[in-house]
């Protein structure tokens, strides 16, 4: 495990220079560009970009807790679902009397369940400001909550994994459940507007895009700075060797807190964008499965980096829409093989695959 | 006023300063700095500490020694708040009950220790170990927005030569030699201002000459700091403790000079056995 280096900021440039071509040039192509043209990108490209990028700001996001604090978060999934939930409720009260059912008020689910006002909760959705603040507030709360309990209770190791992983499990069980009022399984779907603008067009696809770009960008940036100061080093001192860093005088609960939180919102953000992207979310966006995909990314770009999450993040959802497209039943067999070799392989992950990669060159 | 004046009227300053705060916060009026009375601790069944009693007088240099399983590493457990006592007190100064506090609070309130394996953040530089030991504000956002200044710098630089590390500023800690990461440890208690230092094992994996140095260095740390040095080397223990306590069986067997310790017949039965 090794801090920014100078080869790695090599690296990390390129692929933050990646990134801002992808957050800006194909945007624009797309919307300027006739659609005949050889570097107008389809709406599915778009919209699949997009997706990616929101993928990699979550896997961004992982890594900070698990690449730096050492913290294996196996329920990662739960915060960017919840994100994307919030999300998810503007737009459905966004849909208004264009439901199927026409109620100005109730989305189509609830007038289907036969309630007949609605759920407290749901109030203040309409409003984006309000939304946009619960996006990061709700990840925000329950990791503050949850990490405050398994932190100071210095629950750790395979034992925290654990508990993180029941956590986006119970979340799972409790959003199939029709009486919370979030959609049941059917989630929560067939929005028609963002703030006014019609959500299927290819004008807001290209704009979601390059907002997850920029969204990816200044959350990589800052992230990158937090490693970088001292509480990344009392971080990065937590993941070696927790019970010295006690003796120090830190008081590593908060410091494992803090990260914890941060990332939650960060994942939130993530789900937030996602939602308007793939036009849908639902509870099994809460599955196990979903957050241990979120690890094997992490660990296939390469632990402790960063922008090694963004690589792995971005290249495993490739090969997954590849490889589904293909042979659907493979997909999950491939994965494991894919993390299997990694782990015993390739140990940094294809990072450090690129790091020996650039020694070689140099010498 | 001439310098000479100056610095002299400079460092009254500073002590009178010292004292005061020192006062104020760990109350030594009575000399022990430590108190510990009556501690006991059992692991199941097997008693660690068996009503162990000690007392660490103010800017003392103390050894501890002791067969193994005498209890000494889990008297300096007990003393920086990683084991809790079942019976027993333990006071800093006259005022303040460790058994109340947790093991940070505990560092921040002036008592540090060294480990008996050295243990040092592999991953960080030797000048970002020592950075992180430097007494400063400790929760999060202050350490979020925390720069060093000047001052800190340079007293960092400053104990990086006491620990005669000059030339390795920029080296990963993990790349030390074991003897070396010692020395960083020691650094690092430095850097924390301790008021009380707890050193297990000091010169472990160390060569002659840095056994020498860590003489050297524990000396002029006496009276500036209350020491406590658990160590199985008699000859390093000779070298540097006016007063040794010996312990078995987790309670104090006895205290006194070296030679006093050397020839009481109790000490010799329980280390050859007799």
């Amino acid at each position: 495990m090794k801090l920014i280096g100078l080869g790695d900021d090599k690296l990390a440039m390129t692929v933050l220079a990646v990134l801002a071509a992808v957050t800006f040039i194909i945007p624009i192509c797309n919307l300027l560009l006739p659609a005949d043209s050889a570097l107008h990108f389809s709406a599915y490209t778009v919209s699949l970009l997009g997706k990616y990028l929101t993928f990699a700001l979550l896997g961004l996001s992982l890594d900070l807790v698990w690449g730096y604090c050492g913290i294996l978060a196996l329920g990662h999934g739960a915060f960017f679902a919840l994100g994307g939930y919030a999300m998810g409720m503007y737009l459905m009260r966004q849909i208004g009397t264009r439901g199927v059912y026409g109620d100005p008020l109730l989305p189509d689910f609830m007038v289907f369940l036969n309630w007949k006002e609605l759920p407290w909760y749901w109030l203040g959705f309409d409003q984006f400001w309000f939304a946009s603040l619960m996006v990061v507030l709700v990840p925000g709360v329950l990791a503050f909550v949850f990490g405050w309990l398994a932190f100071r209770s210095r629950v750790t190791g395979v034992y925290l994994s654990i508990i993180t992983q029941a956590l986006t499990y119970a979340l799972l069980l409790a959003f199939f459940r029709n009486e919370m009022g979030f959609g049941g399984n059917n989630g929560l779907t067939d929005f028609k507007e963002l703030l006014g603008f019609n959500i299927q067009s290819e004008a807001v696809r290209a704009v979601l895009l390059m907002l997850s770009g920029m969204a990816l960008i200044s959350a990589y940036l800052l992230c990158r700075w937090i490693v970088s100061t001292k509480l990344g080093r009392v971080v990065t001192a937590i993941r070696d060797q927790e019970s010295r860093v006690r003796f120090l005088g830190y008081r590593v609960e908060m410091f494992k807190l803090w990260i914890f939180v941060f990332a939650a919102m960060l994942a939130g953000i993530a789900g937030a964008l996602y939602v308007p992207q793939v036009g849908i979310i639902n509870p099994s966006e809460f599955s196990p499965l979903n957050s241990l995909e979120i690890v094997i990314w992490v660990a296939m770009g390469g632990r402790g980096t960063l922008y090694g999450a963004i690589i792995g993040a971005v290249l495993v959802n490739y090969s997954k829409t590849v490889l589904t497209g293909l042979m659907p039943e493979i997909w999950l067999f491939s994965l494991g093989a894919v993390f299997v070799g990694v782990t015993i392989l390739l140990p940094d992950g294809i990072v450090g695959l690129l790091r020996r990669r650039l020694k070689e060159l140099q010498s | 006023m001439n310098a000479y004046a100056e610095n002299v009227f400079g460092e009254f300053e500073t002590r009178v300063r010292g004292i005061m705060i020192e006062a104020s916060v760990v109350d030594i009026r009575h000399g022990p700095i430590l108190y510990l009375e009556d501690v006991s601790v059992s692991f199941d069944g097997f008693k660690a500490l068996n009503d162990l009693s000690l007392y660490i007088d103010a800017g003392e240099l103390r050894c501890l020694i002791g067969p193994n399983g005498a209890g000494k590493t889990t008297l300096m457990d007990v003393i920086t708040g990683k084991t809790r006592p079942d019976t027993g007190s333990v006071f800093f100064g006259q005022t303040i009950d460790l058994l109340k506090m947790d093991e940070p609070s505990i560092a921040q309130a002036g008592i540090c220790r060294k480990f008996q394996k050295p243990s040092v953040f592999d991953a960080l530089t030797v000048f970002e170990n020592l950075e992180l030991a430097l007494k400063t504000d400790r929760r999060t956002w202050s350490t979020l927005f925390h720069r060093l200044n000047g001052e800190q710098r340079d007293r960092i630089d400053q104990i990086i030569e006491t620990i005669g590390l000059g030339t390795c500023h920029q080296l990963r800690a993990g790349a030390l030699s074991h003897g070396q990461k010692q020395w960083l440890e020691i650094g690092m208690l430095l850097m924390q201002e301790p008021k009380v230092m707890l050193v297990d094992e000091p010169i472990a994996g160390m060569t002659h000459q840095e056994i020498e140095r860590t003489a050297e260095l524990l000396l002029s740390l006496q009276g500036h700091h209350s020491i406590v040095v658990v160590e199985h080397d008699m000859e390093f223990v000779r070298s540097i403790a006016s007063k040794v306590t010996v312990l078995h069986e987790g309670s104090v067997l006895t205290e006194g000079t070296m030679d006093e310790v050397q020839n009481d017949p109790r000490v010799i039965q329980v280390y050859l056995g007799g």
